[in-house]
Order: C-alpha cells, then sequence, then structure tokens
C-alpha cells in the first residue's frame, strides 16, 4: 500500500520538528497516527524529565527520565542482568508451554466428550476465579525460592485460560460440517484434523495470547514476591536497597517485554490463522 | 421425565466437586506430613481461623481497598477512556503510552508506589487503581472507537448531542467492552490486593497468610489459601449476575442474531 502522495509538495515545511502537520500529510493516515504517538511518548519522556527539576516530585522518588535512562544503558552492560532477564524468560517460556499442551489436550479430551463436558463445567466455574497468587504460600513452603514455585503460579494461571479458549472453541464448531464430514465417512481423527482444529485454533490463538501476558505477570510477580532468581528479584533488591533510578530501569524493562510478548504473541497469531477469514480481511 | 432430568442435572454440577473433595479428604486422612495436613484439620482451621476477630481486622480492610481501588480504578478507567476515544488524535498520541503502561506487569509497581506512598492504606488502594485502570481505560476507547456509524447519524440527525448522546449512545455502545474491561481488571485488583499486603501491611489476608507460612502454621495457612479461592469464586459470581443483569440487552441481542 502506498501512501496518498502530497497535493503539493512546496507546503512542506523544511524543518521536520517543526512541521508535524506537512510531514502527517506526506506520510497518510497510517504514519500519522505513527507520528502522533511517537509525539505522545517522546512527550512521556519530556515529562518525566521536567518534572523531577521542578520540584512537584521529589527526584529522590521519581529520578529524571535521563537518569532513568542513563542506569538502564549500565544495566545493559550488566552481566547479571541478563542472567535475571533469562531466569524470566525461562519460567514464562517453560511455563507458558506447559500451560498451552496442558490445557490444549485437556481441552480437547474434555471438549469432544459431551458428558464429560458437562460434569467439568461447575469445577472448572470454580477452579479458573482462584487468584494464582493464593498459591504463593504454597510454593514458598513445596519449593521455595525454586524455579517450580514460579512455574507453579505461571502454569496454574495461564491453564485456565487456554483450556476456556479450547473448549469455547470446540463447543463452536458446525454440527452441518461435522455431519457432512460423517456423512463423507471420516473418522474420529480425520474429523478432529479437519473440522475440529480448524475452527477451534483461532480460540487456541486467543488463549495463547492471553496466556502469554498472564504468564508474564506471574512470573515476575513470583521473582518479587518469593524471590525466586529473574527481573522481580532484582526490582525487590533494587528496592530495599535504595537504588531508585535501577528500580525504575528494571520496570522499564519488564513493561518493554511486556509490549514484546504482546507483539510475538500477536505475530505468531497471525501466521497460524494466515488462512482465516479474519486475519485475511485486515490484510 | 423431569424428576429425572433435575436428577442428572444436579449429578453432573455436583458430582465431580463431591469426588474431587472426598479424594482430598481420603488421601490426605491419615497424612503426616507437615506441610499437608488432613483436609478435617485445615476445615477446623478454617472455622478457627476466619470467624469472630479475623474478619472485622483482616477480611474486611482488604475487601474495603480491593473495593475503593476498584470503584476509583472503573470511574478514572471509564472517563478517561471516553475522552481518548472519542478524539482520533488524543488517541493516536496516546495509544503507545497507553499500550506500555498496560504491559507494565502491575505488580512491580508496588515498589515504585511504595516510594510516594509509604506502606499505608493509601499505598494499597493506589496500588490496585494503577493496576485495573488499564483494562478498563483501553477496553473503554476501543468500545467508543466502535460505536454504529448509523445510530451516530441517527443521533445526529435527531439533534441529540451533549451529554444525552453521550449516556444514551456512547456508553451503551461501549458497554459491552466496558465490561469485558472491568472483568479483566477484577481478577487483576484481587491479586494486587494479596500482593501489596504480602509486601508491607500490619493487616489483611495477604498479610495474614504470609505470616502464617513463616510462622509454620500450616493448616491455618492452607484455610487462607481456601479461603482466598473462595473470595475469588464469590467475586466472579457477583460480576456475572451484574453483567447479566446490566448486559440483557446486549445478550438477548447477541441471541436473536445467533439464531433468527
Amino acid at each position: 500500500m502506498t501512501p496518498p502522495a502530497p497535493a503539493s509538495v512546496k507546503t512542506r515545511p523544511a524543518g521536520t520538528g517543526t512541521g508535524p502537520g506537512g510531514a502527517l500529510a506526506r506520510l497518510g493516515p497510517g504514519g500519522g497516527a505513527a507520528l502522533r504517538g511517537l509525539a505522545g511518548l517522546a512527550a512521556l519522556v519530556a515529562v518525566l524529565e521536567v518534572l523531577p527539576h521542578t520540584g512537584l516530585v521529589s527526584a529522590d522518588y521519581l529520578p529524571p527520565a535521563s537518569e532513568t535512562g542513563r542506569t538502564l544503558w549500565h544495566l545493559l552492560a550488566e552481566g547479571a542482568f541478563w542472567t535475571a532477564l533469562g531466569d524470566t524468560l525461562t519460567g514464562w517460556g517453560l511455563g507458558l508451554a506447559i500451560a498451552v499442551v496442558g490445557g490444549v489436550v485437556a481441552g480437547v479430551a474434555i471438549g469432544s466428550v459431551p458428558v464429560l463436558r458437562a460434569a467439568t463445567a461447575s469445577t472448572i466455574e470454580f477452579l479458573r476465579p482462584i487468584p494464582s497468587v493464593a498459591l504463593i504460600p504454597v510454593a514458598v513452603l513445596l519449593y521455595g525460592t525454586d524455579l517450580r514455585s514460579v512455574l507453579l503460579l505461571v502454569v496454574y494461571a495461564s491453564f485456565w485460560q487456554v483450556l476456556v479458549q479450547v473448549l469455547a472453541g470446540i463447543h463452536d464448531v458446525d454440527p452441518v460440517a461435522e455431519d457432512t464430514a460423517r456423512s463423507y465417512l471420516l473418522g474420529g481423527w480425520g474429523r478432529m484434523r479437519y473440522v475440529m482444529w480448524p475452527t477451534a485454533l483461532p480460540y487456541v490463538m486467543t488463549g495463547v495470547r492471553l496466556a502469554s501476558t498472564v504468564a508474564l505477570v506471574l512470573a515476575i510477580t513470583a521473582e518479587l514476591v518469593i524471590g525466586a532468581p529473574g527481573l522481580g528479584r532484582e526490582i525487590a533488591v533494587a528496592q530495599t536497597s535504595g537504588a531508585v533510578p535501577r528500580v525504575y530501569a528494571l520496570v522499564l524493562v519488564t513493561g518493554l517485554l511486556g509490549v514484546a510478548v504482546n507483539l510475538l504473541a500477536r505475530a505468531v497469531e497471525r501466521r497460524a490463522l494466515h488462512w482465516h477469514p479474519s486475519a485475511r480481511r485486515e490484510g | 421425565m423431569t424428576v429425572l432430568t433435575v436428577t442428572r442435572r444436579i449429578l453432573l454440577v455436583l458430582g465431580l466437586p463431591a469426588v474431587l473433595f472426598t479424594i482430598w479428604w481420603v488421601a490426605t486422612a491419615d497424612s503426616t506430613d507437615f506441610y499437608v495436613p488432613p483436609l478435617r484439620t485445615i476445615l477446623t482451621a478454617f472455622g478457627d481461623t476466619w470467624t469472630g476477630d479475623r474478619l472485622a481486622s483482616d477480611v474486611l480492610p482488604s475487601l474495603l481497598r480491593l473495593t475503593a481501588g476498584y470503584l476509583l480504578a472503573v470511574v478514572i478507567g471509564v472517563g478517561l477512556g471516553l475522552l481518548v476515544g472519542m478524539s482520533r488524535v488524543v488517541r493516536d498520541v496516546l495509544e503507545p503510552v497507553l499500550e506500555l503502561f498496560r504491559a507494565i506487569p502491575p505488580p512491580v509497581l508496588v515498589p515504585v508506589i511504595m516510594l510516594f506512598a509509604g506502606i499505608g492504606d493509601t499505598m494499597k488502594v493506589i496500588v490496585i487503581v494503577s493496576g485495573c485502570v488499564w483494562p478498563i481505560l483501553l477496553n473503554t476507547v476501543e468500545g467508543v472507537r466502535a460505536v454504529d456509524e448509523v445510530l451516530d447519524d441517527t443521533c445526529r440527525s435527531y439533534g441529540i448531542t451533549g451529554s444525552s448522546r453521550l449516556w444514551h449512545l456512547v456508553l451503551r455502545s461501549a458497554s459491552p467492552q466496558i465490561v469485558t474491561g472491568m472483568r479483566q481488571a477484577l481478577s487483576i485488583g484481587i491479586i494486587l490486593m494479596v500482593i501489596s499486603e504480602m509486601f508491607a501491611a500490619d493487616n489483611g489476608l495477604g498479610f495474614t497468610i504470609v505470616q502464617f507460612q513463616r510462622s509454620f502454621a500450616i493448616p491455618e495457612m492452607w484455610s487462607g489459601v481456601l479461603l482466598l479461592g473462595l473470595l475469588g469464586f464469590v467475586l466472579s459470581l457477583l460480576f456475572r449476575f451484574a453483567e447479566n443483569r446490566v448486559l440483557a440487552w446486549y445478550h438477548g441481542l447477541r441471541r436473536a442474531q445467533r439464531n433468527p
């Protein structure tokens, strides 16, 4: 898609910083949104830089953005930071993988047998809303600050997201398609592969996307509260030692990590569903 | 026939929970494992622990903080969401910033907010607000953006503007999305309520449960875990009840569209 050509090149101001209007017109609507978004981020940085200098907020609590940036830069040179990031990603990835596999297997097993589905509904509805942080004391007692503590919380929280979506997906199978497959003598496996799976896949991907965010939150929470190695523990340590800019730099890293996880999940979803009408409509 | 269907339904709803409960009860009946006490002991501890004084001194403050934080987040989220959603320019400018804030795992904000607000009730309410507000805000923005154009034009030609347009058109059509955001926010709110109390508090559910764990009062700790689980379940039931009332028109519309 090419942006529409500007009506008149002469009206474009020379400086890029002074004339956002001209730049917007040049880039078309999509580019305009991106530019405005950048302006928003720049404004946020500017506010964070100026606020501590004005004295409205003490610099002890909110260091200027430049200082947080500098701390972040130093952080990137630390081996310990990368180890912590690796630990967090391990807990996240492993927990998410277990939850997705478990959720899909359990979902397909329960969803394809109507009696099982009806019999487990109340139990699932009861277990699902239990906040996984309730398991923190149990995890501490059983596993201490081990990776298994993180996994317990991550898997518990993300498993239900996947399971519920898989069940919804299987429930959505078109009865006519199912009957057609039957009359063409597709066996159980064939129906699962060609009727159930394509119907359920969009739901599964939604579940995976939701679960990937939840898994990150719980991985970092477990590190923060229990003290398992990872970014969360780094934040807790920085906070107790009064290294305020470091706290902010690490919080920023977790935020960026969250954005990255979100983008990754969306990309995976788009790839897996490239054949689906909803993905094709968006172009 | 109907009696049979009713019995069948009751069996289906209560069967598995009863089986699981029995298994837990029997499997731990004469458990000598210090960390996994018999269910009977846990239930006795539940009765002793969570009635009387503790109800007022720990459970109530937690619930009050959750309610205050959650309601504030709803007001702020919907209010700002309406403002942001109704203007394209504002939306474009703020969207990346909001996405970044939403992506920050909420519990990470506890240490940051402690810097500003100390460790009192204010801190905990702010923590809950700061975590709950993003899903509500972003869903409101989405809902406002997706207002049906035909309805919008109809409103304009009937001269419905200003606050009545906001109330009858914008808020109404955004409400299914807003409710979705509120549902996500509720589970975040419970998590943050517990975590802020585990971090620094002198009362509250999270505080008491960690206290039990540290002093190795294992049956009491398990009873606290049960209570938190029950709380999550009851709150989600209440939410669903409220949703069914508020969004009855929407669910009816969806049903009608699905089977014409």
